[in-house]
Parts: C-alpha cells; structure tokens; sequence
C-alpha cells in the first residue's frame, strides 16, 4: 500500500458500494492515529512532511468512502465508467419528468409545512436512487447504469439545498 | 556498583530532556499560560500569584512599555496608548472594525484599502501583531522563570472562527515573541480536551465559548481519547466587550449623555463592565462613571441589562443552530454543554443556552482556565512529553476557501468543516499564446461573489513554461495544513515546472515586515537573539538525533547496511558539532544533511505503520 492506493485499499475494505459507516469512521480514526502530523511532532521534518501527505491523503479517502453518493460515482469512475456530469446528462428515463414535477412543487408551496412534505419525497427518492446504485454495482456490475444514477442523484443533492434554503426563508 | 536507574513507563527516559511546553490562551480581555507538572495541568502564575495576565500593553514615549497588570491602571488615564482588546484587531483592515469611532485609539489604515489595521500609540505605530507578542513574550517569560529552564514550544489557542488572517497573524506574533509554534488549536476544542479527559466522556458535546470578544460554537464527538470536530461556527465579533458597548449605549441614552473623547468613551466602557460583572451576583447594581468630570449615575437593573443585550445572545443562538445543521444533528442529540469564556457567567447567557438544549450546562471547570488548561495537555504531547498519551484531535476548517473566477464568483475549493489536514488540486490553463504569469485571488467565507467573502490573499504564479493559449496545464494545490493555515503551491504538468508563488497577504503582515519587526530587536536585544539561535540549533540537532536514533531502534530492519552506515555517519557528524560547534549556521546545515539523509527511511516507516494499523484492525474483525 502506498500514497497511489485507491481509497478501499487505503481502508482496507472491500472494493463495493455496500460498506458500514461505523466501521469506515473506526478505520479512519485508526489511520489518523498513525498518520496525523500531530503524531508525529516531535519527530524530524522529514516524518513530519510525510505524515502530513498521508493524513491529507487519508481524509481524502475518508470524504470520499464514507458518503453514498461520492462513493458510487468513485467506484463508477474506477471501472471505466465516469460521471462526467458537466458533459452528459444522461439520466434514468423517468427522472426528467419527475425533476419538473418537483421544480414546480417547490415554487408553488407557500407553507413550510407543503415544503417538508416535498423534502420528503425527495429524501424517499434520493433512498431508493441509491438502493438501486448497490444493485447495479454490487450485482449486476453495470457501472454505466450506475452512473446514470449518480448523475440523477447529483440532481436530487442539489435540489435538497434548494429546499432547505427556501426553509430557511420561511423560518425567518 | 552505581544503581541503575529505570524510568516511568510512557515517561521520558533522562529527566533533563523532559522539554518545557506550555499553552497560552491569547485571549481578548486576559491571557493565560498553564502547563502539565506531575502529570496535572494547571495554569501558571505569576511572581504574585496571579494566573490572569490583563491583555493590554501601554505603549510609553519613552520607547518602554507596560503590560498586563502595570498597564490597566493606564486605561483610565492614558487610554490612547494603552491597547486593551487587541485580539479584535489582529488580521484586519480599517473598515472591519465595528464602532472604530467609539474606541480610544488612533486606528491607522495602510494607505490603500487593505492591509492589517495599526494603531498610533506614544511609542510608535504598532501593528497588532507586535502587541500580541508583547502578550505572548511575557507568558514566555512567566513559564521559563517558573521551570527555570528555556522554553521547548506552546500550543496557542486561536477562536474557532478565526480566518487564514487571523491565524497567520497570531503565529507571527508567536515568532517575534521568539516562541516555537507546536500548534495553533482551536479554543472551544481546547476545552473539550480538559473537560473531556476530566470526565472521561464519550459521546457528542457541544461547546459555547463567549469569550471577551468571539464566539465560538463546536460540536465534538469524544471517543476514546480522539476528539473529532464534526462542525463549528460562530462569531469572530462577539464578545463581553459588545455587552459592555451596548450597556454603555443604553445607560448613556437614558441619561442623554454622550462620550466624546478617548477618556470618557474608555470611562463608558469601564463603568459598564464593572456593571456587568456587579449584576451576576445582585438584582441591581449602580452604574457610574465620569464624564467630562462629571458624575454620570443609573441604577441598572439585571432585566434592563438583559433587555438591552438580547439580540447579542439571539445572535449567538442563531450561530448553534446553523452549527448544529452543518453538523447534521438535532439538539437533542447532544449529549452535553460545555460552558467556555468569560462571558458565559452572565445569567441570561447560561439561562439562553439551557433553554435551548434542554439541559443545563457544565460548568464545573473555570471557565476562564479551562482553553489554556486543555492547550497545556496537548502541548505536553506535541512535544514528546507523553509518549503513551493518546489523544487525538481531528479539527476542522471553519470557513469555505474559494478563488476568485470570472464575473467576481467564488469558485469553492475546500468546504466549511472539511477535517485538516486537507489538500485539493484544481487545474488551470493560459488564455494568451506565451503566457508565463498566472494570478490567483483566494477568498473564504460562505457567499458566492467575491465582495461578499474575506479577502486572504494574492497568489502570483511565475515562471510557467511559455506555450499555445490552452495548452498549459498548471495544477494548483491548496493545503490547509494542522494549524488550519493555507499554503498553495503550483506545477505545470506537461513540463514538470515548479512555479513560484509570491503572496500577497491581504490583511497579514509581509515575509519582509516580519524579518524587519524581528530585526529591530522586539523584545530581545541583538546578542541576545545570536545565543538564542545557537540554543535553537542545539535543540534541534539534540531533537534530530533523538527523533533518528528512537527511528533506528523501532525499524531499522528496513535499512541496507549502506543507507544504514550513511545515516550512521551523518549522525556521527552531528553529534560532535552539536558539543563543540558554536556556530549556529554550521549546526543547522548538519542538522539538514542527516534530515534528507533519513527521508527515503521516514517514507518506509510511515507506510509500516499505516499497514501495521490495517493489519492490526483485520485481525480485530476477523
């Protein structure tokens, strides 16, 4: 293992989708036991310039592994398949329909109660999105599909910033 | 036969190599410093037993200055130069400071619209920076009286909120106090770590820290002995001194009085800080100050007090609540409140913070000790000190890092709560045939126009290889380091060229005014910084050649018997110039040799142990 591991050999975990939050936050924090600078400070600048690539490096994998939506479309782009979200926008067939339904759901609720009742879909949406992400790549290792739904998800994190900054405004 | 001596478990093995670290908490009303004897931290005093140092320093014509104690009783009579509260200033323009025209001082702006704030005393203008040290050097002093010994490092605490600027410029202010930075930590995660390992908690807590004039709000999760920061905000303008003002505000316009010079609007101040203080204890307390001679008197009561400040402690509940979302939690689900700062004594303070969590708040440590207490135990370790400890803290950045795009947008780069150390890279490219210069405007903070973030710097990228428009491909990386302090460095990847970056502080203090300040001797005379940099070469070498030798012993099995036999010899080298050298340059040059003689050797190392802690953890889940 060296500073080029991807982040599952970093973390010694296995390369898929389906992973336990406790135990990646247990693995990062014994990493950063070893690696952090603060470890590391009374030794030469050397072990200290090296400490701080590798803890650097370790927090990076550690964003990255440890939320669904990152970890798919890093897996996505390990196996050929990129998201590309900038240039493609390809995304499951139903969700354009779905995107629309939803932009105009959220202009048109005045009550903070009908924008908690949108989130909520959204969130449920947003679930079964990534149910079907561990499907296509844990399964049937179909990594395009899969980053069809990472773009689709893409969209859906987007949007639920959208609506927590219009309840925001309609708290105050 | 002579005894053999065998130390402590998990304690350094010869006694005089025990290194003298402290923590100071540089804060905006007093400071302090504490270190960990016998395995206690406590904070320490000074030759009259007290542990408060007033942060103020009263600048003299003469050329001398007072600090602490000396100079508060200057506050009254000669408030012009007599700095008090010079944290508020420290990594600011002239435009940020709230209410300039109600402080005493002649605030000094740098001539074009940015640059760090400085103030016209009688001995000079002075950069806040230079007043922190002045802070800083005579803690230093109190600690190396105290141990009777030099000063290894500290751990200075900086507020949470704290900026790039305002970090930078309280490590300038420990260099030219002439003290080893080990560590900037945050105040309220200080804390956590004094109360942490006091209570031998585990679980989420969250920390309110109203300090003389910041706030801080951080919610930590504690699990054995890491301390990790799972979010922070707060407000790096809010403090005791905004209740004062606005107790001063409000007894004046009762009184239809106003303060116009720098006297009265000190004496404003100070009669309602008095107030204040009277009204934790007592319903009712008098006001009185004097005003242009003459006697201005009110009886304030603590609902008065409490009516005129209530949106200063609404703002700070807004800062948790946003805090508590960024860090996806509900307040029920914090486990405990941590009370930190001065500030927090204030019974409206502590009813508003357990109204709103639910719970009251601990409080059973000082809360004016309590940062300076945890910086010491972290201190401790940092310098080797406790080889056996193991706590951990993963902190975070407190404010979103952006650079500057087309149209005035801020392009985000590292994101609030993001855990340091942290480093990201972005890609840029010319847009001119032969370009070889590139500029790079680094803003933080929240919003999405570059007018409405803090300006940190500019970076210039020079020496670019010069190509086609477009075909450059210069990769710039940003890294906030442990300190939460930015560094940016840039290759151009097709040619494998370094660029070189010259920074253009914002509000900081240049390399060259710093090498000037140091220059014109503060707080050591000229001779005395020639021995102190042999003293400091000397500690490093002894450090170096420690650090190799406690290296060799646990891996030297990763070394051929030539890399062994090179590093063997460099160490050789070392050891006789670090008895016999007194040239500190010479020293240093050794101590470097066998530095990147052993940097292939602490790649290896590094790597054992990250495997060691997989492999240590596999066995575990099997």
């Amino acid at each position: 293992m060296n500073l080029q591991s991807d982040d599952f050999e970093l973390f010694g975990v296995p390369r898929r989708f389906a992973q336990e939050r406790s135990a990646l936050d247990a693995r990062w924090k014994e990493l950063q036991r070893e690696a952090h600078p603060d470890r590391h400070s009374a030794s030469s600048a050397a072990v200290q310039r090296q400490a701080m690539q590798w803890s650097v490096r370790i927090n990076e994998a550690y964003q990255r592994i440890k939320d669904p939506l990152r970890r798919a479309a890093y897996l996505c782009e390990l196996h050929g398949a990129p998201i590309r979200a900038e240039d493609n926008t390809a995304m499951p067939g139903d969700f354009l329909v779905q995107q629309m339904e939803w932009r105009e759901a959220l202009e048109e609720a005045g009550s903070v109660a009908q924008v908690e009742a949108l989130e909520a879909q959204v969130q449920q949406a947003r679930r079964a999105a990534l149910e079907r992400c561990a499907e296509l790549i844990d399964l049937q290792q179909d990594f395009a599909g899969a980053a069809c739904q990472v773009r689709a998800l893409m969209f859906i994190a987007r949007f639920a910033l959208d609506i927590e900054r219009r309840l925001e405004q309609l708290g105050q | 036969m002579a005894l053999l001596q065998i130390s402590e478990p998990g304690q350094s093995p010869n006694p005089h190599q025990r290194r003298i670290a402290v923590g100071i908490d540089l804060g905006t009303t007093h400071s302090l410093v504490a270190a960990v004897r016998n395995g206690v931290a406590e904070c320490l005093p000074d030759g009259d037993g007290r542990v408060l140092l007033p942060s103020v320093v009263r600048y003299l014509a003469e050329g001398g200055r007072q600090i602490g104690h000396d100079a508060t009783a200057a506050l009254h009579t000669d408030a012009r130069n007599t700095i008090a509260s010079v944290k508020r200033f420290m990594g600011r323009g002239l435009a940020d400071i709230a209410h300039a025209s109600k402080l005493p001082y002649d605030l000094v702006g740098s001539g074009t619209d940015s640059g760090m704030v400085s103030i016209d005393t009688a001995g000079g203008v002075k950069s806040p920076v230079e007043v922190s040290a002045e802070i800083l050097a005579t803690l230093r002093y109190r600690a190396e009286d105290t141990f009777n010994d030099d000063l290894y490092g500290a751990v200075i605490t900086v507020p949470a909120y704290f900026d790039d600027a305002q970090r930078q410029a309280t490590k300038d202010a420990a260099k030219l106090a002439g003290i080893h930075l080990l560590r900037l930590i945050n105040e309220p995660t200080a804390a956590a770590i004094a109360y942490g390992l006091d209570n031998a908690s585990e679980g989420v807590y969250a920390v309110y820290d109203l300090g003389g004039g910041t706030f801080d709000i951080s919610i930590l999760r504690l699990t054995q002995g890491v301390f990790e920061v799972l979010a922070t905000g707060g407000d790096s303008a809010l403090g005791g001194d905004d209740y004062d003002a606005a107790l001063a505000d409000w007894v004046l316009g009762q009184l239809g009085l106003q303060a116009l010079t720098a006297t009265d609007k000190a004496a404003a101040r100070l009669a309602a800080r008095a107030c204040k203080e009277g009204l934790t204890a007592t319903e009712t307390v008098a006001y009185a100050a004097y005003l242009a001679g003459i006697e201005a008197r009110f009886d304030v009561k603590r609902s008065d007090f409490e009516a005129a400040t209530a949106d200063l402690t609404a703002r700070s509940l807004a800062a948790v609540r946003r805090t508590l979302r960024d860090a996806q939690l509900t307040r029920e689900e914090v486990q405990g409140v941590v009370m930190v700062g001065g500030s927090t004594r204030m019974p409206q303070v502590q009813r508003a913070v357990a109204d709103f969590f639910g719970r009251a708040p601990l409080t059973n440590l000082n809360p004016d000790e309590v940062v300076a207490l945890g910086a010491a135990i972290q201190a401790n370790q940092l310098a080797g000190n406790n080889m056996a400890g193991d706590l951990l803290l993963l902190d975070v950045i407190p404010l979103s890092l952006g650079i500057e795009t087309m149209g005035g947008l801020v392009e985000r780069i590292v994101a609030r709560n993001e855990t340091i150390p942290t480093a990201k890279a972005q890609d840029f490219t010319t847009y001119k045939d032969g370009q070889t210069a590139l500029a790079l405007h680094v803003v933080q903070g929240e919003r999405d126009l570059v007018q409405d973030c803090r300006s940190l710097a500019r970076f210039e990228l020079r020496g670019i290889p010069p190509m086609a428009a477009g075909a450059a491909r210069i990769r710039v990386t940003f890294t906030v380091d442990a300190d939460g302090l930015l560094s940016v460095n840039a290759r151009e990847q097709i040619s494998g060229v370094e660029a070189q970056i010259d920074v253009k502080p914002t509000y900081g203090l240049s390399d060259e005014q710093i090498a000037r300040m140091l220059q014109e001797g503060f707080a050591t005379a000229a001779q005395d910084m020639q021995a102190r940099a042999l003293v400091e070469a000397r500690v490093d070498a002894d450090r170096m050649l420690l650090a190799t030798q406690s290296a060799l012993d646990a891996d030297a099995d990763l070394l051929t018997d030539d890399d062994r036999a090179a590093i063997d010899a460099r160490m050789q080298a070392l050891r006789i110039l670090a008895t016999a050298s007194l040239d500190a340059a010479e020293l240093e040059a050794a101590t470097q040799a066998l530095a990147k003689a052993t940097e292939p050797f602490a790649a290896q190392r590094m790597n054992r142990g990250i495997r060691q802690a997989l492999a240590g953890k596999n066995v575990q889940t099997l």
